[in-house]
């Protein structure tokens, strides 16, 4: 089994069906990366994991514990923290409080400091911008904080949804290498994307995903020379 | 004039206090929690039940209050956190209306409760624990003189003067929680984005009890600050201070927690205003003409557009 495994699962919303028979898994230290169009379920697939979204039928497996039925905040506690789609920045926070936040289940002040002023040196615009608001910030920069914020648990699981949404290449190419620096560090990571190309850069492994369901896996180079996925994702 | 400011502001604080309540749920959950004014009405029959029922509790002399206080705040805190579990939260995905319509059934459930319990009758405030007992002197003739302070060419009197710097402690503390604290923070974050809130970590269920433990605990104070003061109290007498606690809130931002502050006293002001310039029958009214200003010309009341700080 999988360090992290997602085994067979269906998940609805009301009567619409979103993940049909979803099979992959996670090894610990690797980036593994999931593709797929809009609407394939890929949101759907690390909302689940997070705890936000149950599976009708299925399994979730982490680091030896069933979390399946476990709550998201729980989750945050055990170690899994997400970066969601379109960031979700508190707006109205300055973007001190916001890492503050992303510290919510850390009890020790000491370290919640301690590791702000980590992500203030990984990423120095942040510092710059402490007592600024959250919604006040750059589209990049909101998605450095929205990173910063996760990486205050000290995750050993970090999940991103669509990180490179939004953002300029070269802004891509500065996120991709965060999360390349955070992987290097020990966090493994699990990263959605549209992006395909930037993101199979920086991935180990990939599954592609389309109708809620896996249909093509493997590791990262390979992908991105397959044809299919060539045509259909990576617009060549 | 300085005496119609002074007693705006005194009936105000009772305004911000309810209203507080108010907002915070309000910024919460979306919901405009009509049981709200029926839970100050519940805190001081409590108030007034354990002056009659705890033994001994009339030779704490002035002490008296602040069990009374404490046990209001307690029970009436709790039974906000039921409320909000047992009627609300079930509702939680529902449309909006269905939450609301049960929120005024709640406002029945509790006025008709305490009916059932304590009669229809307006019943009067024991006579150990009369704020204004307490902070008078026995002139020569026997009659009871209360004490007072002068300011400007106005007074407050004690007992008012104790209920309005009470207030101001508790709104104090409330914003300084509500700011600075972890769990103060949690709130804020439930109010802006709930799912992202759950993902940094926060019990939302949890969150949401406690501020309907804090919003319920602050007018049980206000309901047996108002029963130590007035000396009589009614099963109604939630449903008129609760709408105009409704009003404060929308006067200054609701949503927003100095929004409710400002509003509950603006709304004193104006009435007290009001009254001394077209006469007492017209302060239901002159409240109640504000409220419909505000929801036509500027709903997002005094400090709705600065959305710093919403919740």
């Amino acid at each position: 089994m999988s360090w992290l495994e997602v085994k067979d699962v269906d998940l609805f919303y009301g009567k619409v069906q979103a993940l049909r028979g979803l099979s992959f898994g996670v090894e610990q230290g690797e980036i593994v990366a999931l593709l797929g169009n809009n609407g394939a379920g890929k949101s759907t697939t690390l909302n689940m994991v997070s705890g936000i979204f149950r599976p009708a039928t299925g399994s979730v497996n982490w680091d030896g514990h069933d979390i399946t039925k476990i709550k998201a905040h729980k989750l945050v506690e055990m170690g899994i923290a997400q970066v969601p789609e379109g960031r979700r920045i508190f707006s109205t926070m300055t973007v001190e409080e916001n890492l503050k936040l992303g510290g919510y289940t850390v009890r020790d002040k000491a370290t919640i400091t301690r590791r702000i002023e980590r992500v203030f040196h990984l990423m120095p615009r942040l510092g710059e911008r402490r007592s600024q608001e959250g919604g006040t910030l750059s589209g990049g920069e909101q998605q450095m904080l929205a990173i910063g914020r996760a990486l205050i648990t000290s995750p050993k699981l970090l999940l991103l949804d669509e990180p490179s949404m939004g953002l300029a290449p070269l802004l891509v190419a500065q996120v991709m290498e965060i999360i390349h620096h955070i992987n290097e560090a020990g966090t493994t990571v699990l990263i959605v994307e549209q992006n395909a190309k930037a993101a199979l850069k920086i991935a180990h492994r990939a599954y592609v995903i389309d109708n809620g369901t896996v249909t093509l896996s493997g590791p990262a180079a390979e992908l991105a020379q397959d044809q299919r996925v060539i045509e259909a994702y990576l617009g060549m | 004039m300085t005496q119609v400011i002074l007693n705006g502001l005194f009936v105000g604080s009772f305004y911000a206090l309810i209203a507080l309540g108010y907002s915070m749920v309000y910024g919460i959950i979306k919901l405009l929690n009509f049981a709200h004014g029926d839970i100050f009405m519940f805190g001081a029959y409590i108030g007034m039940t354990c002056l009659v029922a705890i033994p001994g509790i009339g030779s704490l002399g002035i002490g008296a209050l602040a069990v009374i206080l404490l046990v209001s705040i307690v029970l009436t805190g709790t039974t906000g956190v039921l409320i909000e579990a047992l009627a609300y939260r079930p509702l939680r995905t529902a449309p909006r209306l269905s939450v609301l319509i049960t929120a005024v059934g709640m406002s029945f459930f509790l006025e008709y409760g305490v009916r059932q319990i304590w009669g229809p009758d307006p019943q009067p405030w024991p006579s150990n624990g009369r704020l204004s007992d307490f902070l008078s002197t026995t002139d020569a003739t026997g009659a009871k003189q209360q004490l007072s302070v002068p300011i400007f060419d106005g007074a407050l009197t004690y007992s008012q003067l104790v209920i309005l710097a009470f207030a101001v402690v508790l709104m104090a503390a409330l914003a300084l929680y509500i700011g600075k604290t972890r769990e103060g923070r949690a709130m804020r974050a439930i109010a802006l984005d709930q799912r992202a809130a759950s993902l940094m970590g926060v019990n939302v269920n949890a969150t949401i009890s406690r501020v309907f433990f804090i919003g319920s605990a602050m007018a049980g104070v206000a309901g047996v600050m108002h029963g130590a003061y007035y000396s009589s109290i009614t099963f109604l007498m939630g449903f008129l201070l609760g709408l105009k606690a409704f009003t404060a809130a929308v006067i200054g931002g609701i949503g927003n927690l100095y929004g409710a502050m400002l509003g509950g006293l603006t709304l004193g002001l104006l009435e007290s205003i009001g009254t001394t310039l077209l006469g007492g029958e017209w302060k239901d009214v002159f409240a109640f003409v504000f409220l419909i200003l505000f929801l036509t010309v500027k709903p997002t009341g005094i400090l709705g557009e600065r959305v710093v700080e919403r919740m």
